[in-house]
């Protein structure tokens, strides 16, 4: 008789971070082998812009990511940028940094919930969707919508930020800062914390690298490696920011560097604002969008997104359509290259939140 | 942040959280409480359907396919639906597709659809979340349209023309024409409606030609164009362009320039040699066409494409009719006619010049001798208002002057010319002596003014053409109507003596000028030119044959729908029928329409034949 026996967690499952499966193979309540079981969530996004117009993709490609969807309108737009040789405004430059930071916020508060959620801790949770929440409304104030923004388009911004909304976002900002010494408190100082992550699901740093980490998994393991210094795009260029890192790499330095990391994006914001230009265009004017001819060639275009680098490969053979476009979402790579090794000879009980502390977001692997 | 501070963990700061319970919770007490909605918000569609036109951009720009366009008859309430350039379509929204992008709201070239601050709504019938969106909905607007971020090209390209000065001095073209980076640019523009098409008397596959050019195809463009219109490059040029009337770019921005659009195009092929319609094979059938204007031109073209043989009668000198003769040389050169009638004759077209129908062949010979007969001799006469002293030698009529000058060579001319008339031909005239003015005295002491009865907001010339006389130095005297003429001593003209206008229609909008009698003017000059309309003559049809043809109430030739008259086998068309709107455009409409009755006369499928 076998010792082992499988394990299905997810696609239904409040353990999972949203439509996705992991077949796991336990002995006892240890896991011995771990198989990431996607396609629950595939719309065939890569697929369906094939067909559509450059600007109609606009509505698919932020439901790539539902918890931070601007990363996928930022990539898209620079590689469209870049394929027509369009420098956009400056103004529309930090716009661009200000939203993709509140949206950097936004995802990281969120996901605090969900991985305290999962160790057992639900007060955070409620508080870090209700904080939220305010980032969503800040959001829908500039763009019209809360979750699926479509707020970034090639050439700039759709809309310029509407007046007093600067100040509504400091507002938040403080607050924010205010609210991380009670998130520090209950969680993140929290000794409960510590004994369930410290230790536990270590990637080191020549793991991270030989595996493909970025982002969040590659800074807890030691390297300081972001695209928002190594290239940086939008208005990162001119902010003043440091690259947070920490040595264990295991799920407790992950959480952290997230944590850190929502105090720098709420400081970037500060200083982007600050730095702003007052006045000036936000978008450069682009073709008539049933006429608009990309240029032949192909691209890469990438940015940091609170799991790491996410990017967009656009091929265009000079119409009106993209000849394909392939994304980057760096789930992926954490899910099948990290995730099914780390978690061989953890717990049960710590699978759910070491999928979190790698952040594996199901519709980056299924797009 | 001191990382050592979270490394050692504490047993009692979680407990700090207890101060939350004295606290006010963050959460609504819905519905009772309600947060208020985002000025921008993106929610259920709001259409205003009397400013919609039914162009069905937003359809097209929809990225979820959630849009159809439903029949004005099931919106539920009445529109207005035979508003000019307009398809009596609303947009329909299906909520269980849209994505609440609002780039529907963007490519809205009316500004008629916006989004609202509402998005709440519930059914238990899948089929009530698909909707024809109203203003009496009454929901409250959210995302609307911006003319400064808008993804549609609101801006046309600037044409370069010459200036006043310059093109006074010559009948040099003006309008010097678009550039390859010009034509692709405003071609870019077109959003591929077909809005247009109504507008145009022929309905030329416009967004498709615009395509063409813009994908840098211009034998395709022109390919096109001469399904519908055997003289593209004549009307890229003078074409009263309704169509950019109808453009859905006015409402928010300028209308795309179609007319230079399809110069541009025809002007970059020398001939039309490959792009014609294919000829189908010979039927043995003849077809004689009196009249070689525009509109005899198009029913030979598209008669000989059909395989008849065709032969046009031609009284001038050469074909081309009020374009040949009338239209002066600044706006249409000779090498375009030569070019376009010559691709005609290419076809197989015989073109018989200086032979008059009734004098060199007699028409009822033409009804034996042929098996079909089209009259396209256009309004070739200037038309008399019977004005006091008009039979003085120096008051003639526009249309004689303008082919003195045009076609004769005409240039001499006096130093006070007034011009009667309000319309294009006024404006051709007035233009013209401005022109001849220029050369002779170079505009030293002298004058050239209209007299209409029109005011400025019904003149019938169009706002680039008055724009441009007012350029070139004409003297505008609208609402004052032609009284007498007044002579000096010695029998030369002194003026015009004008009275002011009360009104030009009457309440039943009849075409019936009043005046007040007691306000007179004098207008000096020396020469006047009459410029008010132009007639038909029909002497050449004998009387018998005069006495079964038909004419409608306005006096022009009664012709079904096939362009057939009272007379089988007799077609008619150009300016005297009654759907022509008076220019080349619908003179070349007419000609196609009787083109296609013909064939089908030729082949027995007549109604009567």
């Amino acid at each position: 008789m076998s010792k082992s026996y499988e394990l299905f967690i997810g696609p239904n499952h409040p353990g999972i971070p949203g439509n996705f499966s992991l077949k796991i193979e336990l002995e006892g309540d240890t896991v011995i082998s771990a198989k990431g079981d996607p396609g629950y969530l595939h719309r065939a996004f890569e697929k369906a812009m094939e067909g559509r117009y450059y600007i109609q993709n606009l509505a698919l490609i932020p439901r790539i990511c539902v918890p931070e969807p601007d990363i996928n309108e930022a990539a898209y737009s620079m590689a469209v940028e870049d394929l027509m040789g369009v420098e956009i405004p400056e103004r529309a430059k930090y716009i661009r940094t200000i939203v993709l930071e509140l949206a950097r916020a936004a995802n990281y508060t969120f996901w605090m919930g969900g991985f305290a959620g999962t160790l057992g801790l639900y007060t955070l949770a409620q508080w870090s969707f209700g904080d939220r929440d305010y980032a969503l409304d800040l959001f829908a104030e500039i763009c019209g919508a809360r979750v699926y923004h479509m707020y970034i388009w090639p050439g700039g911004v759709r809309r310029d930020l509407p007046p007093g909304w600067e100040d509504k976002l400091l507002g938040y900002v403080k607050y924010m800062k205010d609210r991380l010494i009670d998130y520090d408190n209950i969680f993140f100082k929290n000794v409960m914390f510590k004994y369930r992550t410290k230790g536990i699901a270590v990637v080191t740093k020549e793991q991270a690298i030989e595996w493909g980490a970025t982002g969040p998994i590659l800074k807890a393991a030691g390297v300081a490696q972001d695209v928002r210094k190594d290239d940086p795009y939008a208005a990162y260029e001119y902010l003043d920011f440091e690259i947070p890192t920490l040595t264990d790499g295991d799920s407790w330095s992950r959480a952290m560097i997230r944590r850190w990391e929502l105090e720098n994006s709420l400081n970037i914001i500060e200083q982007a604002i600050k730095k702003m230009p007052k006045k000036g265009p936000v978008w450069e004017k682009m073709p008539n969008p049933l006429k608009w001819y990309v240029p032949e060639g192909e691209t890469y275009a990438k940015v940091e997104s609170a799991r790491g680098e996410h990017g967009f490969y656009m091929v265009s053979d000079g119409t009106g359509k993209p000849y394909r476009v392939a994304v980057r979402g760096a789930s992926h790579t954490h899910m099948f290259t990290i995730a099914e090794k780390v978690l061989i000879g953890q717990r049960l009980a710590d699978v759910s939140h070491i999928l979190v502390s790698l952040d594996v977001c199901p519709p980056e692997i299924d797009r | 942040m001191n990382i050592k501070e979270y490394e050692k963990g504490s047993f009692l700061k979680p407990l700090t959280s207890v101060k939350y319970l004295f606290k006010k919770p963050h959460t609504l007490r819905y519905p009772k409480e309600t947060k208020p909605v985002a000025d921008r918000f993106r929610g259920l569609h709001i259409n205003d359907v009397d400013k919609c036109i039914g162009c069905g951009n937003c359809r097209d720009i929809c990225p979820c396919a959630a849009i159809t366009m439903e029949k004005a008859s099931k919106i539920g309430r009445p529109i207005e639906i035979d508003k000019k350039g307009a398809n009596p379509v609303r947009p329909k929204i299906d909520y269980g597709r849209c994505s609440f992008c609002a780039l529907c709201v963007e490519m809205c070239p009316t500004g008629s659809l916006k989004m609202s601050k509402d998005l709440i709504y519930t059914s238990p019938d899948a089929e009530a979340f698909a909707w024809v969106p109203l203003e009496e909905q009454g929901r409250e607007p959210g995302f609307i349209q911006d003319n400064e971020i808008t993804p549609l090209m609101l801006e046309a390209e600037e044409m370069e023309e010459l200036e006043p000065e310059v093109r006074k001095r010559s009948f040099e073209e003006m309008i010097l024409g678009f550039s390859e980076e010009q034509a692709r640019k405003e071609a870019m523009r077109c959003l591929g409606c077909g809005i247009c098409m109504q507008g145009c008397p022929a309905h030329m596959k416009i967004p498709e030609y615009i395509q063409a050019i813009f994908d840098g195809d211009n034998k395709k463009s022109v390919k096109y164009m001469l399904e519908d219109n055997v003289l593209p490059g004549i009307c890229g040029r003078i074409c009263t362009h309704r169509c950019q009337d109808d453009c859905v770019y006015q409402y928010r921005g300028a209308p795309i320039h179609i007319m230079w659009l399809k110069r541009y195009a025809t002007d970059q092929l020398e001939d039309y040699k490959n792009v014609n319609i294919e000829k189908m094979p010979e039927t043995g059938k003849k077809v004689a066409i009196i009249g070689g204007g525009p509109s005899g031109l198009s029913a030979a073209y598209h008669l000989s494409t059909m395989g008849h043989s065709v032969t046009i009668f031609e009284q001038k000198n050469r074909a081309g009719g009020a374009l040949a003769a009338g239209i002066p040389l600044y706006r249409l050169p000779i090498y375009e006619l030569d070019k376009e009638i010559g691709n005609i004759e290419s076809m197989g077209v015989e073109i018989k010049t200086n032979v008059k129908v009734g004098e060199d062949v007699k028409f009822k010979d033409l009804l034996k001798e042929f098996d079909a007969v089209y009259i396209g001799i256009g309004l070739s006469y200037g038309r008399s208002i019977n004005l006091k002293g008009e039979e003085h030698p120096d008051v003639v009529q526009a249309i004689d002057f303008l082919r003195q000058v045009k076609v004769e060579g005409r240039r001499d001319i006096t130093k006070h010319v007034i011009v009667i008339g309000g319309g294009n031909v006024a404006m051709d005239v007035a233009r013209t002596v401005a022109r001849l003015q220029e050369i002779n005295y170079q505009s030293k002491d002298t004058t050239v003014e209209t007299v209409s009865l029109e005011d400025w907001d019904i003149m019938p010339a169009s706002q680039e053409e008055i724009d441009g006389a007012l350029e070139e130095g004409v003297i505008f005297n609208p609402a004052w109507g032609p009284n007498q003429v007044i002579f000096n001593e010695d029998g030369s003209i002194k003026g015009l003596e004008v009275k002011k206008v009360k009104y030009v229609f009457d309440e039943n909008h009849r075409f019936n000028p009043a005046f007040y009698e007691d306000q007179k003017k004098i207008i000096y000059g020396d020469y006047i030119i009459e410029s008010v309309g132009q007639m038909y003559n029909f002497s050449f049809i004998p009387k018998e044959l005069m006495d079964k043809l038909k004419f409608t109430p306005r006096r022009k030739v009664w012709v079904d729908e096939y362009g057939e008259t009272s007379i089988p086998g007799v077609f008619a068309g150009g300016d005297i029928v009654e759907t022509s709107k008076g220019d080349a455009i619908s003179a070349i409409a007419n000609g196609h329409r009787a083109a296609i009755g013909i064939d089908r006369f030729l082949h027995g499928k007549s109604r009567r034949g």
